[in-house]
């Protein structure tokens, strides 16, 4: 079954979605990333979905779901260059995305990781 | 009201989703549609078909360009012979579910449509049947 790559770079994992995902390869991409925070010891995780061209009820709770689960597994999640079209949609197809953090390219995104990563090795992010 | 352009697809497999996704947002470029609205109307078609796939075990979507007078529209009828949706009043909550879905399938379809019409027997199946206007 095709899969989507995931890059390790020092101690992020960083995923472009360049496919039009049915919700089979969205599930392996959630199970792939959740496994491999832990065998790398990951402790940042940023998804570039710049390419998408919509995203749907399904892919946007597998997206609040990899947040989620990264969180338990001590790591942070951002999702990137969401498109405005498909920001426009996603609210008023009734999706917030509330537990997901965002920014608006990659490279905000790689220094709200560090910014965040940063704060929990002082033990001062808080919850959440 | 005049159908310019009728084709049918199957929707028997997650793949198929994909598909109805690509071939709504091709027509909707034919037909002109800004990218917001083909956005809207690909977000739809999508949430629709999966339904269509998950609670009808399968079924078929009907995409029309329409022309009414000098506006332009796109219809798409989804349609499956599943188990029918019971209370569709239920079924049209947001967070209603019977698939373990986050369910903003029927409700956020809507949303995202100019018009939208529903029509379920138990037992029989449903249809759904959705058009957004360029």
């Amino acid at each position: 079954m095709e899969r989507i790559p995931i890059l390790k770079m020092g101690e992020y994992l960083l995923v472009s979605i360049q496919v039009d995902m049915h919700d089979r390869l969205a599930m392996a991409l959630q199970d792939d990333l959740t496994a491999r925070i832990v065998s790398a010891h990951a402790k940042g995780v940023l998804i570039d979905i710049s390419a998408l061209e919509m995203v749907d009820s399904f892919i946007g709770r597998v997206l609040g779901d990899i947040a989620a689960m990264s969180r338990v597994l001590d790591a942070e999640t951002v999702v990137v260059g969401m498109r405005p079209a498909v920001a426009i949609t996603l609210v008023e197809l009734g999706l917030s995305l509330s537990g997901v953090r965002t920014a608006l390219d990659i490279e905000r995104g790689m220094a709200l990781l560090r910014r965040r990563i940063d704060a929990r090795g002082n033990g001062d992010a808080g919850p959440g | 009201m005049p159908v310019l352009v009728s084709g049918q697809r199957q929707i028997q497999a997650p793949e198929d989703v994909v598909g109805v996704r690509q071939a709504v947002r091709q027509r909707a470029v034919e037909l002109g549609f800004n990218l917001v609205d083909q956005t809207k109307i690909v977000t739809a078609a999508s949430e629709l078909a999966r339904n269509t796939l998950q609670y009808g075990g399968g079924g078929t979507v009907r995409i029309e360009s329409l022309q009414e007078g000098m506006r332009r529209g796109l219809r798409l009828v989804f349609e499956d012979r599943g188990p029918g949706i019971p209370n569709i009043e239920l079924a049209m909550k947001d967070g209603y579910t019977t698939a373990g879905v986050l369910g903003l399938g029927l409700s956020g379809a809507k949303r995202l449509s100019n018009e939208f019409a529903i029509d379920s027997r138990v037992g029989e199946g449903t249809r759904v049947t959705i058009v957004r206007w360029r």
